[in-house]
């Protein structure tokens, strides 16, 4: 079972590789073909774990719980899927969307040290660990932000950076406090020894502060304010990264730690969550629908969504948690994709700004029928994925009777329905402004739309095939909600 | 800043800087310290030094890139994965060689200080990245 430590091997080895091969057209083609190759790897584990079961790695040979242990459960397996699969289609986005032939080797340098990062999050099973790999992220994603080194750019950096670095100090004290109770790392065994011992007190401290560090990390209410100050001063292909993958590693560590070991207490916990993802979901889709940037109206909508997962994680019956990763895995491709559009027409229109845009219809038809596939999806229009994952979570909400949180689910819907519609008539439908000069923009070739392309078939085969997603996004719920599967592959039957 | 008190004494303190950082990396193995917080000591000496000149000459009398730093640093952690995967041990696994230099003297040297020195390199060449970046811009 040693193919699961790949996934941060291969990035790792690709960043070496482009360190010493600096040629620009090298470094294109080693960022594509790196990127298919990290795909391959994360759908071969992705198999093996819906054959075998847990896969299990004890690295140098230390064996849980003393050493570091890397684990692949569903959940684990489904996010590395994704991931690979965004990263892949933003890999060939780069190709041009990165202007500055020099950022470009550094630019594949840190997308990989990234995905090293992300990926190291989704596999390993130890929770110092799972820390290292939250540092690694945002020390990537830092230097990704300020690449184009712009005042702008250094001032959202500088804010994602400090509050972010609050959030791993929360996270690091959480650690300690666990640390200091349990005395291990080891996520398996934290659940062991937490789900026998009735004292609560310890463990709601730490969860208290692993809380509030990964709704920074996730950017949930009230601790989303990086998220919009930082996104969109970014080059597009690194938004587009951002807003499919970081703010879901804080989803996908609240749905593990909050499942795994966060159990105790569970009225105050689920609570919680329910109050912040109602808060998350109606802000966050207020502020979109006032804004008139594209990458804003975006990025505050990318908070309103993070509300529908954690919606899922509070109502906790196995069918809400296999809708939120439904959600999750939804989210990811189309607002990934929504982002790849935007970048597109800032190409045709030299601006970001709605006011100054329109007659896209007309214009690019291709790339208006590229919009509307995920801009549908995300207001959960069917056949399309969105559909599916809202009314899963939705069902499990009445079932469980959280009326309230389903309504404000339901108008949270509508706010992203009008977000999306304002973009569509704004840039699309309106004819282009007589009083704004368009810089001579160069016909865009069609290799442009492919990335685009990828997402949305992405997005509308998910909404085909959503019964037999279902069935392994259920299959992950049953994983993650009778713990002692993970437990046991990881700790064998021995250890107390 | 352009104080010559400062860029003197910089000289100096380079042997003091550096020698606390190898000392951090040697030590680290059963005690704190360690690659990282021994790269970081090391990087602190050229942050130190363009509180002194400005970092535009660092940059310049520094004869390699941070990303060459980095790269080193990185292969030689990739460098240390070998010896155990080779030999059919658990990936990462230490691997030792004793080399005796008398009857009671004995180096021990193992793939994990190699791994440690690497991680010492990168960190280097990551936080001159950033120093460099954030002293610099259009």
């Amino acid at each position: 079972m040693t193919e699961i430590v790949l996934p941060i091997l291969l990035p790792f080895a690709l960043i070496i590789l482009l360190v010493f091969i600096r040629k620009v057209n090298y470094a294109k083609w080693i960022g594509i073909i790196g990127s298919a190759l990290i795909a391959i790897v994360a759908i071969y584990i992705f198999i093996n774990t819906l054959n075998n079961g847990v896969l299990v790695l004890y690295v140098g040979g230390w064996k849980a719980p003393y050493g570091i242990t890397l684990v692949v459960d569903m959940l684990s397996g489904i996010m590395l899927v994704v991931t690979s699969f965004l990263v892949l289609s933003i890999s060939i986005y780069a190709y041009h969307f990165i202007k500055n032939n020099k950022q470009f080797s550094r630019f594949f340098l840190f997308f990989f040290a990234l995905i090293m990062g992300v990926n190291g999050t989704f596999v390993t099973g130890d929770i110092f660990n799972f820390y290292v790999w939250l540092e690694v992220i945002m020390l990537s994603s830092f230097v990704l932000i300020t690449m184009g080194s712009e005042k702008k750019q250094l001032e959202g950096g500088i804010k994602y950076m400090a509050l972010n670095l609050i959030a791993s100090l929360f996270f690091l004290a959480g650690i300690g406090l666990l640390y200091g109770k349990t005395g291990t790392l080891n996520m398996a065994h934290l659940a062991k020894i937490l789900t026998n011992d009735q004292q609560s007190l310890f463990m709601n401290t730490s969860a208290m502060l692993f809380f509030i560090a990964l709704g920074i990390k996730a950017a949930i209410f009230p601790l989303f304010f990086w998220l919009p100050a930082s996104y969109h001063t970014a080059n597009i292909t690194v938004t587009s990264l951002f807003a499919g993958i970081l703010t879901k590693v804080g989803v996908y560590a609240f749905i593990r730690l909050f499942t795994l070991f966060f159990v105790q207490d569970a009225y105050f916990w689920h609570n919680l969550l329910l109050i912040s993802a109602g808060f998350t979901m109606v802000i966050g889709g207020m502020a979109a629908s006032i804004q008139y940037d594209v990458r804003r109206i975006l990025s505050y909508h990318i908070i309103s969504q993070i509300g529908y997962m954690i919606m899922g994680l509070g109502i906790y019956t196995p069918l809400a948690i296999a809708g939120a990763i439904f959600f999750t895995v939804h989210n990811m491709i189309a607002k990934t994709n929504t982002f790849l559009v935007s970048g597109i027409m800032n190409k045709l229109k030299g601006t970001f700004d709605l006011k100054s845009m329109g007659s896209l219809l007309k214009e690019q038809p291709l790339l208006a029928v590229l919009f509307i596939i995920p801009a549908f999806a995300l207001a959960g229009i069917p056949p399309l994925s969105g559909f599916f994952a809202k009314f899963i979570l939705i069902k499990s909400g009445i079932e469980d009777g959280h009326y309230v949180i389903i309504a404000i689910a339901v108008l949270t819907s509508l706010l992203t329905l009008y977000s999306m519609i304002k973009i569509w008539s704004e840039a699309f439908l309106k004819k282009q402004p007589d009083d704004i000069t368009i810089p001579n923009s160069k016909p865009i070739r069609f290799t442009v739309f492919i990335p685009s392309i990828m997402l949305a078939l992405g997005s509308v085969l998910l909404g085909v095939f959503a019964a037999s997603f279902f069935d392994l996004t259920m299959e992950a719920a049953r994983q993650l909600m009778e713990p002692s599967e993970y437990i046991n592959a990881v700790l064998g039957a021995d250890v107390k | 800043m352009n104080s010559v008190i400062l860029q003197i004494a910089s000289k100096y303190l380079r042997i003091l800087f550096l020698m606390f950082a190898i000392i951090a990396l040697l030590r680290g193995h059963n005690q704190p310290g360690g690659g990282f917080i021994g790269g970081l000591l090391a990087a602190l000496y050229i942050v130190f030094n363009t509180l002194a000149f400005t970092s535009k000459q660092i940059k310049d009398r520094l004869k390699v890139s941070p990303e060459a730093y980095m790269g080193v640093g990185l292969l030689c952690v990739l460098l240390s994965f070998l010896p155990s995967v080779l030999s059919g041990a658990p990936l990462m696994q230490g691997v030792w060689v004793s080399y005796s230099i008398s009857d009671f003297e004995v180096i021990k040297l193992g793939t994990p200080l190699l791994f440690d020195l690497g991680v010492f390199i990168a960190v280097m060449g990551v936080t001159l990245m950033f120093l460099f970046t954030l002293s610099t811009h259009k």
